[in-house]
């Protein structure tokens, strides 16, 4: 079966979830071999095995965390020329993306980003896409040199598929670019012990009708009580109410989780671009005429500030 | 010394139109009205300002795509940019995104400059890998996604949000940045400005000015391939229930049902 090489992205040696569900994607054109780079690297290898890599690669070097994306695109391609893969795979986060097309441009081949699904095909992977705000879905292929693969977070379920995962020490020599564009500084997010917004089963999201900062809080309460990520609208965002890091749409975050609660936001098509392929969607807004209803599975005309609570409430008591 | 900038934009169908594919899916442009990406405003916004804390600058325009695509350039111009370059030509029609960055740096070349600006990606395609592969092109560094940027000295400065951390990057010029949404609101162009706009020189170029023979983009030199695009079914009507104040109750029951509780 041929090889398929999936980039890990991790935290200090944590894999992040959308790559061990790249892993169930990638076992469906091949046998997954993992690269991970950086700090921690090697630490990667059990939770990779786990999920279905039948090798990972491994390589640490300063350069990683002192440089933006080049080096990562250099160890990508030495991993490339080493395997010789069916096909390559990569997070859609905004560097999983920059990275993947660099790798594409420099082996003579197409890349394809923010894919949802994927499939094996008669003449190599094809991926699915949502577009125009989701109200197109549509199928596509990378038909010159070898498909470059970028696939969102909630594309598929995790599953344990566990593999030999056979640690192999990477040589990596970077390229004359490499140190191109310094990282002079990092601050770390103040974690909220709330999941990340793109990789969340269920987002709870504010808009203009939250009215105000401090009243965020009802939002983030329900969130809690669901175990779910904050977002917010544009509007609040812009209002300074809640941090740009958590907008969701079109110039913000794209999210497809299992449970999209919008509460105080009207659906502007900004909005909807980046919340539309949520499996279930459920709306509180005083509005009955707001857009976001044309969009519902469920929805609650009424003030959030009565509804919400009470349904943070009814959670808790459901959960015991 | 001056300082060369030069801020690629898009043409893009208006995101709150109907949009479409035609016949060879490809984005149907007739039947919809475009604008300036809005993305790409917080590009030209950014040259702008950068350009005024400069001593000696110059902010040019690049775009491509069919003759509407003057619009996105009339735009930027009238915002305050100095001059713009429309690549056109027939054969360009269907171009992916690595065809994209082909056009682009050989135009940013012909052109010349210090920095290449861009929007973080366009609101059509969405992708976000075009200033990545124009710097890849160039063999310039890249410093992207930016919230904040400055240029001094012949170094650009910038702060760049992830979802794990904020980055601070530095780069000597020559380089390509993108910007985001974050960046700063883009000013609107003026009534003198708009008039000031007609009288500023817009260049034609074509693949032949560019040395780039036909078959290296448009859809027969594509990497990729739209095999099926389907609209969305419509979403079947959702219950929707008027709050008597039992609202979150009932909602908490819905989602009960399907086993989100």
């Amino acid at each position: 079966m041929a090889e398929v090489l999936v980039y890990v992205d991790h935290v200090d040696g944590a894999v992040r979830k959308p790559t061990l569900e790249l892993l169930t994607l990638a076992r469906r054109v091949g046998e997954p071999v993992a690269l991970a780079v950086g700090n921690g690297a090697a630490d990667t290898a059990a939770a990779l095995a786990e999920h279905g890599a039948v090798k990972v690669l491994t390589h640490d070097a300063s350069e990683y965390g002192e440089y933006l994306v080049v080096p990562k695109v250099d160890a990508l391609q030495a991993a490339y020329e080493a395997v010789s893969p069916a096909a390559v795979l990569v997070p859609s986060s905004a560097e999983g993306k920059e990275i993947a097309a660099r790798l594409a441009l420099r082996i003579g081949s197409g890349v394809i980003t923010d894919a949802i699904d994927l499939e094996a095909g008669d003449e190599g992977p094809v991926a699915t896409q949502s577009v125009f705000a989701a109200s197109f879905t549509t199928k596509s292929r990378v038909i010159k040199g070898t498909p470059v693969i970028t696939v969102k977070p909630n594309s598929a379920a995790v599953e344990a598929a566990p593999a030999a995962g056979a640690v192999e020490a990477l040589s990596v020599s970077f390229s004359e670019k490499a140190t191109g564009t310094k990282i002079t500084g990092r601050t770390a997010r103040e974690s909220t012990g709330r999941p990340e917004l793109t990789e969340a089963a269920i987002v709870v999201s504010g808009g203009r009708g939250v009215n105000g900062a401090e009243n965020f809080s009802v939002i983030e309460a329900l969130a809690d009580s669901l175990g779910a990520a904050v977002g917010a609208s544009r509007a609040a965002v812009d209002a300074g109410w809640y941090p740009h890091t958590n907008q969701v749409g079109q110039t913000g975050k794209s999210v497809s989780p299992q449970l999209y609660i919008a509460n105080g936001i009207s659906g502007a098509i900004q909005h909807r671009a980046g919340m539309q392929t949520s499996k279930t969607i459920v709306a509180v807004n005083k509005d009955a005429e707001a857009p976001i209803f044309d969009l519902v599975d469920y929805g609650v005309v009424g003030d959030l500030f009565d509804v919400v609570p009470q349904l943070t409430e009814e959670i808790k008591t459901r959960k015991g | 010394m001056s300082l060369r900038i030069v801020v690629t934009v898009k043409y893009v169908p208006d995101a709150t139109g109907d949009r479409h594919f035609a016949d060879d899916l490809t984005v149907d442009r007739d039947d919809v009205d475009g604008l300036l990406s809005e993305l790409d405003e917080y590009a030209v916004e950014q040259a702008l300002q950068i350009a005024e804390n400069a001593d000696d600058a110059e902010v040019t325009v690049l775009t491509i795509g069919p003759e509407d695509a003057k619009d996105a350039l009339r735009k930027a111009l009238s915002m305050g940019a100095d001059k713009a370059i429309h690549v056109e030509d027939d054969d360009l029609h269907g171009t992916d995104a690595i065809g994209t960055s082909l056009v682009l740096a050989k135009a940013i070349e012909k052109a010349g400059y210090d920095v290449v600006i861009s929007g973080m990606a366009s609101t059509d395609g969405t992708m976000g890998v075009v200033p990545a592969l124009v710097a890849e092109r160039l063999g310039v560094p890249q410093v992207t996604l930016l919230s904040e940027v400055s240029i001094e000295d012949g170094t650009v400065k910038g702060r760049r949000d992830g979802d794990a951390a904020s980055e601070q990057l530095e780069a000597s010029l020559p380089a390509v940045v993108s910007v985001t949404d974050q960046s700063g609101e883009a000013r609107y162009p003026s009534f003198k400005g708009i008039m000031a706009a007609k009288k500023k020189p817009v260049e034609s170029w074509d693949l032949s000015d560019l040395d780039i023979e036909a078959e290296e983009v448009g859809l027969e030199g594509a990497f990729t391939k739209v095999e099926a695009a389907a609209e969305r079914p419509a979403r079947t009507a959702g219950t929707i229930v008027k709050d008597e104040g039992e609202g979150g109750k009932q909602l908490a029951e819905f989602l009960a049902s399907q086993k989100f509780i």
